[in-house]
């Protein structure tokens, strides 16, 4: 790695100084917590100012959009049941916004230009004041919904303290918001993708890599393997659109080469709020040596469910609790594609540091990717992704005389199955017959959980609308299945315990019991090749709007025809995502569609007006974006 | 039907103010130079070139195609411009129609060009082109091009072209059919995405009364060139 992009990827230190005066351990606690914190704001009524401010991540300076002068924008602390006031003051010479993230309120106060009630955004040298109640509590964000704003800075998050005592106990909280920082202007970026997609993209399989596939699988199985990416003209490592190759990832402001540092005592139990402000970055969350226990899922409390790591999509929050000894961890999260990471260390003495992590490798997205019938599942057992089989790997289950005939017909739809039990070899499979497995998925999770309605899996036939067919849309999935509980491309068998979205369920139950009364299929749709993005293969600057009615219960099941993760953001209503348990559904603000797979959320229609429905990937939203008005 | 026309392209007007000030399929400009390179021709150094610029949106966009060569010392040799509007016709294809002047040899000629441009199958890059020109003379030009990764920046990319006329033209030195075909192999490092220089070989063979015609003015029907030259775009 040259040496000049050692600096985009790492960033430039610009801590150390601290060390080099030769503080005291105390004064350096004390430093350390100065230096690094983003400033907290609280109280109900609150001045922000947008405007610009020079930064310097990789040795360039430039300008970045902030609040308050702060990047990541200031924290903003409310207490649930409150009524907030907020006086936004754009000082940029272009017209900016701010939308909140998750923050269940009036459709004229969530701060979408031209689609939240009565609101164009707010002019240059003007001042917008927003209102509103807070009914919910949790860790949330706020960015800007204007031109590509957040891209350059305008993000900061959010947090709700609860009215009721919280369902879980720690001695220190602490929020960690990942984003992605580039030196260019965000409409060149855009442009670049435009005429070339794979721009960024420097992880490309080369020779090395066929060479290692023909010698370890020989001709025939590496042409069979490779036959369909190139029949299809598509990448197995389209993992990313905008990489660590312009990107240098943040976390809580700091770069890699920094890193950001939380301090703690011995013996404390951290509460870390994990928020991905990213424009276009996915990560992969861990902290070797630490259990993660995620108690709160988008801000909403789920059952506590202990992992060693997390993939966070663009926009999603995570709380989870740790419980460090005396010693020093890294955080690291790292790009979906490798390209990159983000760090920050867990700490009880700033003088002691932890190992980074290396890297994982970068993964090879799989025929399931891309929503195939994976019929014949002789083809490799990379193609069973989503399936935690290791236990078979190492002979230590008994399958014997099992009847799979079943997954013949749907072996992918154990993709969705929490096979967990397998690793362990705890499970005695040995004359089972698996038939059961056609009629619904979840069965086998099922024998730790309570039963499932068949219909929740079973959603209507997938159907590609006329207008997914032409020049703007390459793809189309065949046979997109539901894989709540693959943990997605390169975190499969990883032997770590990743969390999927199977393990997500709500404390207290379902907040909304009835079933839906109709269902709205989605699909996400694009070409990747001249980089046009949308949805059922129209765009946002060609779509009607959703027209949702007051009081409805929605099922939107999205179908992902192509070969990314889009996370889908619905504003002002909650994602009451399908994870496995109808009586625990948990409730999401934005949900991760895995490529080539489906999923299904219950939206309860109770918020009257206008609201964006969009893939919160930045450079993809201004295609692959609805607007929703209900009444 | 009309009315929802109406309806569409209005939403499309205002649509892209909706989405915060962002216009999802800006108009944009590329200039791509796809070689420019010196080879070692038989009666000395040529220049060579091969340059395609576009202007537009996703899919409609007006393109100019120009390739051609020079030998040093001396004046063009061959030399061609094309304009061509390019509509998006299929996921991986353009359809492309317009111009073709051949401004060099002499007596320049001009073409209607009607053709596909795109990427096929398994990775091939492929510009096909149907030319009707003058007194009824037709023409084809195909090239094809592949790319394998060495590594991330170091590219070898073996392409073919060839030329086909309907009718002889001796005063521009075609014959009818395939009146000529180009093997090349072109090592490029990407020291960035736009600008990488490249060396390579390139065989080319003129065929039937193309190699007469270039025989009988003293010149060669086939050669083996060495090259050297880069690749830029922006």
């Amino acid at each position: 790695m040259s040496p000049s992009r050692r600096r985009f990827v790492q960033g430039m230190a610009m801590g150390g100084m601290a060390a080099s005066l030769g503080l005291t351990s105390r004064s350096l606690w004390a430093n350390v917590e100065q230096q690094q914190k983003i400033p907290t704001l609280t109280g109900t009524e609150f001045d922000l100012a947008i405007g610009e401010q020079v930064v310097n991540f990789t040795g360039t300076p430039r300008i970045a959009t902030t609040v308050n002068a702060s990047l990541p924008a200031p924290i903003l602390r409310w207490k649930e049941g409150d009524t907030v006031t907020l006086r936004v003051k754009n000082n940029l010479p272009e017209t900016s916004s701010i939308h909140w993230h998750g923050i269940i309120l009036p459709s004229s106060q969530d701060g979408v230009p031209n689609i939240s009630d009565g609101f164009s955004g707010i002019a240059p040298g003007t001042t917008h004041t927003y209102q509103f109640k807070l009914v919910q509590s949790g860790t949330y964000w706020y960015h800007s919904h204007s031109g590509f704003q957040e891209q350059t800075g305008l993000y900061g998050p959010i947090i709700v303290d609860p009215l009721e005592p919280e369902p879980f106990t720690y001695d220190r909280d602490y929020v960690v918001m990942l984003s992605d920082w580039t030196d260019e202007d965000p409409t060149v970026v855009y442009a670049k993708l435009k005429k070339l997609s794979h721009y960024y993209n420097f992880n490309e399989r080369t020779h090395k890599d066929l060479m290692k596939d023909l010698k370890e699988k020989g001709l025939a199985r590496t042409w069979s393997e490779r036959k369909m990416w190139m029949q299809m003209r598509m990448s197995q490592r389209d993992l990313a659109d905008v990489t660590g190759y312009t990107y240098t990832y943040l976390m809580n402001g700091q770069t890699p080469a920094d890193g950001w540092t939380g301090l703690f005592r011995k013996g404390e139990k951290i509460r870390l709020r994990f928020i991905n402000g990213s424009a276009m970055s996915f990560f992969d969350v861990r902290i070797p040596g630490l259990k993660m226990t995620v108690v709160a899922a988008d801000g909403q409390y789920v059952q506590p469910v202990s992992v060693d790591e997390f993939r966070i999509g663009v926009a999603e929050t995570y709380d989870v609790i740790v419980e460090p000894d005396e010693a020093a961890y890294s955080i690291f999260a790292q790009s979906i594609d490798r390209s990159g990471y983000a760090r920050g260390t867990l700490t009880p003495d700033p003088a002691m540091t932890a190992e980074v992590p290396a890297m994982d490798p970068v993964p090879d997205l799989t025929h399931m990717d891309m929503g195939m019938d994976m019929s014949g599942m002789g083809h490799s057992m990379h193609d069973m992704g989503g399936m935690n089989m290791k236990g078979m790997d190492h002979g230590k289950m008994q399958m014997g005389g099992m009847d799979m005939k079943g997954m013949d017909h749907g072996q992918h739809q154990m993709g969705g199955m929490n096979m967990k039990g397998m690793d362990h070899g705890k499970m005695q499979m040995g004359g089972m017959d698996m038939n059961g497995m056609d009629h619904g998925q979840h069965q086998m999770a099922d024998m730790k959980r309570k039963p499932v309605h068949p219909s929740d899996f079973s959603s209507g036939k997938v159907i590609h609308a006329p207008t997914e067919y032409g020049p703007h849309v390459d793809m189309r999935a065949q046979a997109p299945q539901y894989r709540l509980d693959d943990p997605g491309v390169g975190l499969r068998n990883n032997g770590r315990r990743v969390l999927t979205y199977a393990d997500l369920k709500n404390l207290r139950g379902t907040n909304d019991p009835r079933e839906p009364d109709r269902e709205i299929q989605l699909h996400l749709t694009g070409n990747m090749e001249r980089y046009m993005w949308s949805v059922n293969g129209v765009k946002f600057a060609n779509a009607e709007p959703l027209r949702w009615k007051m009081g409805e219960r929605l099922r939107i099941t999205f179908v992902n025809d192509t070969m990314m993760n889009h996370p889908m953001h619905l504003h002002g209503m909650w994602s009451d995502l399908e994870t496995g348990d109808n009586d625990f559904i948990p409730r999401k603000h934005t949900v991760i569609v895995q490529p080539g797979s489906r999923i299904s959320y219950r939206v309860t229609v109770d918020a009257e007006g206008g609201w964006a429905y969009h893939c919160h990937l930045l450079y993809h939203m201004l295609g692959m974006f609805r607007e929703v008005q209900v009444s | 039907m009309k009315k929802i026309k109406m309806m569409m392209l209005a939403l499309a007007v205002n649509g892209s103010a909706v989405a915060g000030g962002m216009n999802d399929d800006p108009f944009l400009f590329m200039l791509k130079v796809d070689k420019l390179e010196l080879s070692d021709a038989a009666d000395g150094t040529a220049m060579v070139w091969d340059a395609q610029a576009w202007a537009g949106k996703d899919l409609n966009k007006l393109w100019l195609k120009s390739e051609g060569e020079k030998l040093s010392g001396e004046g063009t040799e061959e030399g061609n411009l094309e304009i061509l509007y390019s509509r998006a016709v299929a996921p991986f294809w353009d359809l492309q129609a317009g111009w073709r002047h051949d401004f060099r040899p002499d007596p320049d000629r001009d073409w209607f060009a009607f053709g596909v441009k795109g990427l096929a199958p398994y990775l091939f890059e492929v510009d096909a082109t149907a030319y009707i020109g003058e007194s009824g003379r037709m023409a084809a030009a195909l090239s094809v091009e592949y790319e394998y990764m060495f590594t991330q920046k170091l590219i070898l990319s073996p392409e073919l072209e060839m030329n086909l006329y309907s009718k002889d033209d001796e005063e521009t030195g075609v014959g009818s059919g395939l009146s000529d075909l180009a093997l090349g192999l072109r090592l490029r490092y990407e020291i960035v995405r736009e600008f990488a220089p490249y060396i390579g070989v390139n065989w080319w063979n003129k065929f039937g009364k193309t190699a007469d015609y270039a025989e009988a003015e003293g010149g060669d029907s086939s050669d083996v060139e060495f090259v050297a030259g880069f690749r830029l775009w922006f």
